[in-house]
């Protein structure tokens, strides 16, 4: 399975939710599939793309937010799982690429690739909706399954190691923040 | 525990007063009064942390929602976040409200507290965040309004050291 085609089935729903992405391979294929105002591609500080995503949806408990997070992150910030399942935002739905791979930075892989279970990790952190796709058909089904259930849930979606050849696109940094918090603001008015 | 409730109402009442509606905190002597006034107000979203890292994220997270936040830690909590101070609020311009029980310092009794007392301030001028302390109960409210304005109209993390002199009555 691969990542951008992960992206391109949910690209159509993701119009409806606040979406921040870890840095990489998924902000640069979700923008290869086209930029919205309602994403927000965290370009660094990694593990903290859930700790945003968390924070976004407590304080917008009528708004959807997905973040897209990845395996390498994400063992940056285990205790994100535990902070998260303990306020489990109805709200949000949490999708780790799981290539085993640190792949943006030579692709060694990551302690997933040595049967580090992320799913099991999440689920014993308390999440309440966790589960482990490997295909398309039912990444799919999982991620309108979170939304259809209205509880917090992570899925890992297995993908292959691959990615873009080049990470650096033309939506600068602080356009792409400001634009995102100005949709929000818009969001609030209407 | 001679930690100060007077001084740490104060600083609590502060927050409110800024509208601050959102906390993450992580437990520390020095701030276990103002967590417990923050579990007592329906008004105010605690959150609590594994690690203050991700602090970071949720304040961007609120900030994003029009919601003002506020983080409390110890300075040691301070040195586990500033990776994420670095590449997340100085790189996207994240205003940081952070509240830093500044422990180590003149009368610390606690040896394992004294080599975070000597970086807290060296740290903070080489990250280039502007900061101010909390020394006396007459100057809290006022240096916690400035703080947070300036967070605010600069878009940068902004530290408060609370000190021995405010939070700790022996």
């Amino acid at each position: 399975m691969l990542r951008v085609d992960c992206l391109r089935s949910i690209y159509p729903e993701l119009e409806r939710s606040l979406v921040i992405t870890i840095m990489g391979a998924v902000a640069t294929e979700l923008q290869s599939l086209g930029h919205r105002a309602n994403f927000f591609y965290l370009q660094h500080a990694m593990g903290l793309a859930s700790s945003t995503g968390l924070g976004l949806a407590l304080c917008k408990p009528e708004q959807r937010v997905v973040v897209l997070d990845g395996d390498g992150s994400l063992l940056m910030n285990l205790g994100s799982l535990s902070t998260m399942a303990r306020y489990r935002p109805r709200n949000l739905v949490h999708v780790v690429f799981d290539n085993e791979s640190l792949l943006s930075v030579g692709g060694f892989p990551t302690a997933t690739g040595t049967g580090t279970d992320l799913e099991g990790i999440a689920r014993a952190a308390g999440v309440p909706r966790v589960a482990t796709v490997r295909d398309l058909e039912n990444f799919k089904a999982a991620v309108r399954g979170a939304e259809q259930a209205n509880e917090l849930s992570t899925i890992i979606a297995k993908v292959e190691a691959t990615g873009p050849s080049a990470y650096v696109t033309g939506l600068t940094l602080l356009e792409n923040r400001f634009q995102f918090q100005r949709h929000i603001q818009s969001l609030r008015k209407a | 525990m001679p930690v100060s409730l007077p001084s740490s109402s104060l600083i609590y009442s502060a927050l409110k007063e800024c509208d601050v509606r959102l906390l993450s905190a992580l437990p520390e002597t020095w701030l276990v009064h103002l967590i417990r006034l923050a579990e007592q107000d329906p008004e105010m979203t605690l959150v609590r942390l594994a690690k203050e890292e991700e602090g970071v994220g949720i304040s961007a997270g609120a900030h994003f929602a029009g919601v003002k936040s506020a983080m409390l830690m110890q300075n040691h909590g301070f040195l586990a976040a500033i990776n994420g101070i670095v590449s997340f609020a100085h790189l996207y311009k994240i205003p940081l409200l952070m509240l830093i029980s500044y422990r180590g310092s003149f009368g610390e009794r606690d040896p394992w507290q004294t080599q975070g007392g000597n970086v807290t301030e060296p740290l903070l001028r080489a990250l280039g965040i502007p900061y101010c302390f909390l020394d006396a109960a007459e100057t809290v409210k006022k240096r916690i309004r400035h703080a947070q304005t300036l967070a605010e109209s600069s878009l940068q993390p902004v530290a408060v050291l609370l000190t021995r002199d405010l939070m700790w009555e022996e």
